[in-house]
């Protein structure tokens, strides 16, 4: 196990954040999530912990907690080889995008910033995998890693008051879809019909930290036949184990 | 059920909020001044995470089907029972078909009104509080009926209690925030030493203080964020996370509001003046 230096800091009366060092890398990805199999091989009750790139926050819902007798807590688990066999499964998802001109209301104007045709574009899109690095902002939001450089764009100027459920964007160095209809700056180039937050599914967000994600271009009709089968609980996206 | 005739500005149900799913993105919710929540389910003997209904600035008109028992807390917003005033933290009966309305803004910002048992309304991932998309509705609106416990006698332990309120201060206590240390010398004299005012940008998001103080350019990979977590903006704003704020953020961390601060700020409106006190 390639472990990190850490470093860890209270942060109010409940909770506490553990910084790895700052940069977006897998590797380190995976060392927090090594940490966290450390962690809850513990059994521990009460506490909520959530990634974001290079950082995991600790919560402890039950009562007040000793920073420092957490700290050692945290420090042994760190320390800890973490057996195969409590390693978290990850997975490889495929999502289908409708980059029609109907949803992908900006990929014309994003195509001549670029320097792209719409099809160069879209192949550049569907051709990486992107890791899921965090899950925040909204319900189901995805923090995305691992965007071309040649697809970087700067965020739009004013952002939209309302962008549409599903909407896959760009912006800067990330692309991402939108759980709900939100406000946002993003760029948008497609609309993927997979529901990524269903507040009434036994998983309510079916992607895990430390997943991949790959797109997948689709035809309206497709999309169509997505949403309808979404809808009714029979469309599930695509998924391969990885490092099995 | 208990009938809304007339929804008021902004009216939620809330508990002490939905705790387990913060990794994808689920903020808490539950109660904006929990200290007042707490201490009302106190009187009616009920579970402190009893749902109560969460009264913002002015008040609804609400009709009773069936007999049970009340009590009001947080926010003084003129409250009547069949047009006879009614104070918080007294133990109220009421009867079918009494009507409970509400008045003026006399205090404080969000009042609440906690019921026996409880408001039965579906628990959606462990909680009861109001928040889209996890609920389907935002708040309460006219005609939405609501489902409580019937109650046809009870006696309380204490049936009133006088209580100095706590969101009377008008500082909040602090904790260091994780980029605590990026503030500088002439930033922190800033931070601590000047009157904010609350801006007309609060809810259960957040809350924007009006005033600035000299901005920064650190850039930070985005991070957890916690109620009462406060954000320095590059431009120097300040904006206070509050239940329903976002789980992360790309904003330096400088300070985290204690618990009981959060309920203090949750009963600030646009215009009140407040100060940082370092615990």
């Amino acid at each position: 196990m390639k472990s990190y230096p850490i470093t860890i800091k209270p942060f109010g009366e409940r909770a506490v954040l553990i910084e790895w060092p700052n940069k977006v890398e897998e590797s380190i990805l995976a060392d927090i999530l090594d940490f966290m199999d450390a962690f809850k091989q513990r059994k521990i009750q009460g506490w909520e912990m959530s990634v974001a790139y290079n950082s995991l926050t600790m919560v402890y819902n039950d009562d007040h907690l000793d920073f420092e007798e957490v700290k050692k807590l945290i420090l042994d688990c760190h320390a800890e080889q973490v057996s195969p066999t409590i390693k978290r499964k990850r997975h490889l998802w495929t999502l289908p995008v409708c980059y029609d001109l109907e949803f992908g209301i900006d990929i014309e104007e994003v195509s001549k910033t670029l320097g792209l045709s719409a099809e160069e574009l879209i192949h550049q899109h569907t051709s990486h995998q992107y890791v899921v690095y965090g899950i925040g902002f909204l319900p189901g939001f995805m923090y995305l890693g691992g965007l071309p450089t040649s697809l970087e764009i700067p965020r739009r100027a004013e952002p939209r008051l309302a962008v549409a459920k599903g909407s896959v964007g760009l912006a800067a160095k990330q692309t991402g879809i939108y759980p709900q209809e939100s406000p946002g700056g993003w760029n948008i180039i497609g609309n993927c019909p997979v529901t990524l937050f269903d507040p009434n599914a036994k998983e309510p967000c079916f992607v895990k930290v430390g997943d991949k994600i790959q797109f997948e271009k689709i035809s309206k009709a497709e999309y169509e036949l997505h949403k309808i089968e979404g809808e009714v609980g029979i469309y599930k996206p695509e998924k391969v184990a990885l490092d099995a | 059920m208990l009938k809304v005739l007339k929804s008021g500005f902004f009216v939620t149900i809330q508990d002490l909020g939905r705790f387990g799913y913060r990794d994808i993105g689920v903020p808490i919710s539950g109660a904006m001044d929990v200290l007042s929540v707490k201490k009302a389910n106190l009187l009616l003997e009920n579970d402190p995470n009893a749902a109560v209904m969460e009264i913002t600035m002015t008040g609804p008109t609400l009709q009773f089907d069936e007999p049970t028992y009340i009590c009001l807390s947080g926010a003084h917003i003129s409250a009547t029972l069949n047009n006879q005033p009614i104070e918080n933290y007294h133990v109220v009966k009421v009867d079918k078909g009494d009507i409970l309305s509400y008045g003026r803004l006399d205090d404080g910002f969000r009042g609440y009104l906690a019921i026996k048992g409880g408001f039965q309304t579906d628990v959606v991932l462990g909680s009861r509080s109001q928040f889209v998309p996890v609920t389907k509705k935002k708040r309460l609106k006219d005609g939405d009926e609501v489902k409580y416990g019937k109650m046809l006698s009870y006696s309380p332990i204490i049936y009133e209690v006088k209580i100095e309120e706590h969101f009377h201060k008008n500082y909040l206590e602090v904790y260091k925030g994780p980029e605590f240390s990026i503030l500088s010398d002439a930033q922190l004299t800033e931070i601590f030493t000047k009157t904010f005012t609350v801006s007309k940008e609060n809810n259960r998001m957040a809350y924007q203080l009006s005033e600035t103080i000299a901005g920064h350019s650190h850039s930070m990979l985005t991070s957890g964020t916690l109620p009462g977590t406060v954000q320095f903006t590059p431009a120097g704003k300040l904006i206070v996370l509050m239940k329903d704020g976002q789980t992360t953020g790309g904003y330096p961390r400088v300070l985290q509001l204690s618990e009981d601060s959060i309920c203090t700020l949750a009963q600030k409106k646009s215009g009140d003046k407040l100060t940082f006190k370092l615990v």
